[in-house]
C-alpha cells in the first residue's frame, strides 16, 4: 500500500469518538441477532461493516439511529452514546436523533413523489430552506452529491418510482443528504450501482468525510478498502474484530476475518 | 324417477368411472405410474367428469325443454278462440289439476288408472281434490280435465324418457372416455381444459344474469317511454303520481328524486368518509396490536347489521332526537324541523352504516403500504403523523378514492334506511332537514300494493331502476379510472 494514503488514514483514524456503542444485544423475539457488540465510531472517518449475509450488519446499523423501533418484536439490550448522550435513554427524542443520524437503506424506496420532493421531504419537514429558491438549490446540490443530477434535471417532477433501481439508489442517498446530518449510515448503498457509479457514490462518501461520520454496509472488499478508515468484520451476530482498514486487510489477527477476506467463509 | 335420484345415479357413475380409469391406466402402465403421460388420478378423473358432465348437460337442457313442449302442446286443445290472456290463464288452471292429480295419486285417494279415467260427468273432480289438500277455485271442466290428463300422460312419458336418456349419455360417456384410456393419452391436460370449462361456464352465468337484468330493464323503460314522454320524466320538477292507475295526470318527472338521492347521500359520505377514514388510520398506523384485535371486528360487526335494523334506528331514535334540538320548541328554539323524517336523519344514519365501509377497505390499503416507505420517513427524521400524512396517504390515495365511491354507489342504492328515515314526500328543497325521498324508495313505493304492471305509474319503477343502474356504473367507472391513473403514476 502507498504510504502516503497510509498516513492520511492514521491521521484520520486520530479523530474524536462520535459514537460508542457497549454491550450491545439485540433480539428479533428469540433470534439473537447481535451478540455484545462494542465498538467506537470515529467522527470524520469512514467506518466499514462486512461481513456474510444474515450476520447483524444492518440489524447493528439500524440500531444507530433507533430505526429498529419500529419493528415490534425487536429488542435492544446495551448502551449507544452519539457525541456522549446515550441514545436510548428516555429524554431522546428518537425523531430528532434520526433528523441527525441520516439512513440510506439496504433496499432502495423511494416515495411515490416527484423526484423533487423525495429530496425536500426532509428539509421540507426540518424547515431548512428559507425560500422557494433556497429548497430548489438544496434539492440541487443533494442530487448533484447523489451523482444522478444529470440523469434527472430535466424531469425533476416525475415521480421517483419511475426510475431505474439504480437510480433509485442514488436518489434515496441524496434524499438522505439533503437533511445534512451528522451521521450517515449507509446500507449496501452501491448494490445496484454500475462501476461508474459506484465511483461517484465512492467520491460522495470521501467527501462527507470532511465533515460527517460515515458508516457503511457493504459485500464488496474492495470497496471497503477503497472508501473506509475503519473496519468491521461481523460474523453470526458477534463483532469479531474491528481495526484501521488496512490492518484488517492486510493482517487480520482472527483466522475467521482471514478466511473470509480471502473468500472462504461468507 | 326424480331428478334428485337422477343425479344420484350419475354421480355414482361418474364415481365408478374414476376408479374403472384410473385402474385401466394403471394396468396398462403395467402398474408403474411412471410410464404414464399424467398421474393416474387423471385418467380416472377425465373418465368421471366425462360421465357425469355430458348427461347433467343432457338433464338441464330436457329440464328447460319438457315443459315448454308439453305446454305447447296441451294448450292447442284449449279454446281455439281465446286471447293469449286468457288461454294463460286457463293453462294454469290446467297445471293445478295436474298437480293435484298427481298429489292424489301419491296419497292414494286415487289408483294411477283411476286419474287417467277421471270424467267430469261420472265424479266429482273438485271434491276428490279438496280430499287430499288441493284448493280448486271452480268446478273443473271437461276440458279442463283432459287438458290435465293430457298433461300428465306426456309429462310422464316424458320423465321416464329422461331417465333413460340421461343415463345413457352417462354410460356412453364413461365407455367412450374408458375406451380412450392409454398410458400416451394426454389425461392431465383434458382434465385441465375441463376444469377451465367449468370456470369459465361459472363465470359466464355471472355475467349473462346482469345481461338479463339490465336487458329486462331496457325493454320494461321503452315500454314506459312509450307511454310517458323522456323528456317530462329526466327534466320534470315534480314527482305526483296518480293514485288511480291508468287514469294519467301523473307527473313522474325523476329529478326532485335524483335530488334527494344525492342530498342523502352527500349527508352519508360527509358523515362516513371522515369518521371511516380516521378510524382507519388509527387502526392500522397507531393501534397498539391487541387494540386493534378487538376494535376491527368490532367495527365491522356495524357492517353486519341489517340496513332495515338502521332504518328502525333513524325512525324511533334518531328523527326524535333531531327534531328535539332542530325542531320547534327544541333546545336551538329554531324550527327548522317539522317530522322525525329528513334528509338528515336518513343521511346520519346512512353515514354511520358506511363508516366501517370505507374504513375497513381503507384499513386494507393503508395496510398494504410498504413499511419500507414509512421506514424512509421515519429515517429522514420524520414523526408519526408527518409520516402518515405526507407518505402513507398519498400512497394509499388512489384506493381510498375507490373505497370512498364504492361507499358513494352503496349510499345511492340504499333502500330501507331512506323508506323509515328520510319520509316518501318528493321535494325539491334545500333545508337538509326536510322530509325527502329517493329513487329507491319510491321503486319500491311504485310497484308495491296493487299496481297494474301495464301502467305508466309501475313501469316508471324500471326506468328509475335504470337510472339508478346507469349513475352507479358511471360512479364505479370512474373510481376505476381514478385508481389507474395513479397507479400509472406511481407504481
Ligand atoms: N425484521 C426482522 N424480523 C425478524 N428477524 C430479523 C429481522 N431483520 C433481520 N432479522 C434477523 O436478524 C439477523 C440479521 O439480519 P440482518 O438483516 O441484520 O443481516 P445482514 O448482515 O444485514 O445481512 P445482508 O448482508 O444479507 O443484508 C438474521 O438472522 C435475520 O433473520
Ligand atoms: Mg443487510
Amino acid at each position: 500500500m502507498d504510504d502516503y494514503y497510509t498516513t492520511d488514514r492514521k491521521m484520520s483514524t486520530m479523530q474524536d469518538t462520535k459514537i460508542a456503542a457497549s454491550g450491545v444485544q439485540v433480539y428479533y423475539a428469540d433470534n439473537h441477532a447481535i451478540k455484545d457488540v462494542n465498538v467506537d465510531i470515529g467522527d470524520k472517518t469512514v467506518t466499514a461493516f462486512i461481513g456474510p449475509s444474515g450476520c447483524g450488519k444492518s440489524t447493528f446499523l439500524r440500531c444507530l439511529n433507533r430505526m429498529n423501533d419500529t419493528i415490534d418484536i425487536c429488542r435492544v439490550e446495551g448502551d449507544i452514546k452519539i457525541d456522549g448522550e446515550d441514545i436510548y435513554d428516555k429524554k431522546v427524542d428518537p425523531v430528532q436523533l434520526r433528523a441527525k443520524v441520516g439512513m440510506v437503506f439496504q433496499k432502495p424506496n423511494p416515495f411515490p413523489k416527484s423526484i423533487y420532493d423525495n429530496v425536500a421531504y426532509g428539509p421540507k419537514i426540518h424547515g431548512l430552506a428559507s425560500s422557494k429558491a433556497d429548497l430548489d438549490n438544496i434539492v440541487e446540490k443533494a442530487l448533484r452529491r447523489g451523482a444522478i443530477w444529470d440523469e434527472v434535471k430535466d424531469r425533476l417532477h416525475a415521480p421517483g418510482t419511475g426510475l431505474s433501481g439504480g437510480q433509485q439508489q442514488r436518489l434515496c442517498i441524496a434524499r438522505a443528504v439533503a437533511t445534512e446530518p451528522e451521521v450517515l449510515l449507509m446500507d449496501e448503498p452501491c448494490s445496484a450501482l454500475d462501476p461508474i457509479a459506484t465511483a461517484q457514490v465512492e467520491e460522495l462518501i470521501d467527501e462527507l468525510r470532511q465533515n460527517y461520520a460515515v458508516v457503511i454496509v457493504t459485500h464488496s472488499m474492495q470497496q471497503a478498502a477503497r472508501v473506509s478508515q475503519k473496519t468491521a468484520f461481523f460474523h453470526l451476530g458477534n463483532l469479531v474484530e474491528y481495526d484501521d482498514t488496512d490492518t484488517i486487510f492486510t493482517n487480520p489477527k482472527d483466522p475467521r476475518t482471514e478466511s473470509y477476506i480471502s473468500g472462504r467463509i461468507g | 324417477m326424480s331428478n334428485l335420484l337422477i343425479i344420484g345415479i350419475v354421480l355414482i357413475l361418474g364415481a365408478v368411472g374414476f376408479l374403472l380409469g384410473r385402474q385401466r391406466a394403471l394396468a396398462a402402465a403395467g402398474g408403474d405410474a411412471r410410464n404414464l403421460h399424467s398421474l393416474p388420478k387423471y385418467y380416472g378423473a377425465n373418465v368421471g367428469l366425462n360421465a357425469i358432465v355430458p348427461a347433467f348437460g343432457v338433464l338441464i337442457v330436457w329440464l328447460l325443454a319438457q315443459p315448454l313442449l308439453v305446454n305447447a302442446n296441451v294448450s292447442g286443445m284449449l279454446d281455439e278462440g281465446a286471447s293469449a290472456g286468457a288461454r294463460n290463464l286457463l293453462m294454469a288452471d290446467v297445471r293445478r289439476v295436474a298437480d293435484g292429480l298427481d298429489t292424489a295419486v301419491s296419497q292414494g285417494a286415487l289408483t294411477a288408472e283411476g286419474a287417467a279415467n277421471l270424467g267430469t260427468d261420472t265424479d266429482n273432480v273438485r271434491e276428490i281434490l279438496a280430499d287430499v289438500g288441493v284448493a280448486l277455485g271452480s268446478e273443473v271442466t271437461a276440458q279442463t280435465l283432459s287438458a290435465a290428463q293430457r298433461y300428465r300422460a306426456m309429462s310422464a312419458t316424458g320423465n321416464i324418457w329422461k331417465t333413460i336418456i340421461v343415463i345413457a349419455a352417462s354410460l356412453a360417456g364413461l365407455a367412450l372416455a374408458f375406451m380412450v384410456t392409454k398410458p400416451s393419452f394426454r389425461a392431465r391436460n383434458i382434465v385441465e381444459t375441463g376444469v377451465l370449462a367449468v370456470l369459465i361456464f361459472a363465470a359466464s352465468i355471472a355475467i349473462m344474469t346482469t345481461v338479463g337484468i339490465v336487458l329486462s330493464l331496457v325493454f320494461n323503460t321503452i315500454e314506459f317511454f312509450r307511454l310517458y314522454a323522456a323528456s317530462e320524466f329526466f327534466f320534470g320538477l315534480r314527482w305526483n303520481p296518480s293514485f288511480s292507475g291508468r287514469g294519467g295526470g301523473s307527473e313522474l318527472g325523476i329529478i326532485p328524486l335524483l335530488w334527494g338521492t344525492l342530498y342523502i347521500s352527500l349527508v352519508a359520505l360527509i358523515v362516513a368518509v371522515p369518521l371511516g377514514l380516521f378510524a382507519a388510520i388509527y387502526l392500522s398506523e397507531y393501534a397498539s396490536k391487541g387494540v386493534r384485535a378487538f376494535a376491527k371486528p368490532l367495527l365491522e360487526v356495524l357492517a353486519g347489521i341489517p340496513t332495515i335494523v338502521y332504518g328502525l334506528f333513524a325512525l324511533l331514535t334518531v328523527g326524535p332526537l333531531l327534531v328535539e334540538v332542530f325542531g320547534e320548541g327544541g333546545f336551538l328554539g329554531v324550527s327548522w324541523m317539522a317530522g322525525g323524517t329528513a334528509v338528515m336523519t336518513a343521511g346520519l344514519v346512512m353515514g354511520i352504516m358506511l363508516i366501517p365501509f370505507v374504513s375497513s377497505l381503507s384499513d386494507d390499503i393503508i395496510n398494504a403500504v410498504p413499511q419500507s416507505l414509512r421506514d424512509g420517513s421515519y429515517g429522514l427524521g420524520a414523526t408519526k403523523s408527518e409520516t402518515v400524512k405526507q407518505v402513507v396517504l398519498p400512497a394509499a390515495l388512489p384506493g381510498i378514492v375507490g373505497a370512498i365511491l364504492l361507499a358513494a354507489s352503496r349510499a345511492i342504492g340504499e333502500t330501507m334506511i331512506v323508506v323509515l328515515g328520510a319520509g316518501a314526500a318528493a321535494r325539491l328543497s334545500l333545508n337538509p332537514f326536510d322530509a325527502m325521498t329517493t329513487v329507491t324508495a319510491k321503486i319500491v313505493s311504485q310497484l308495491t300494493g296493487d299496481s297494474d304492471f301495464a301502467s305508466p305509474e309501475a313501469l316508471v319503477a324500471f326506468a328509475l331502476g335504470i337510472t339508478l343502474f346507469v349513475i352507479t356504473l358511471a360512479l364505479n367507472v370512474f373510481a376505476l379510472y381514478i385508481v389507474r391513473k395513479y397507479r400509472e403514476q406511481y407504481d
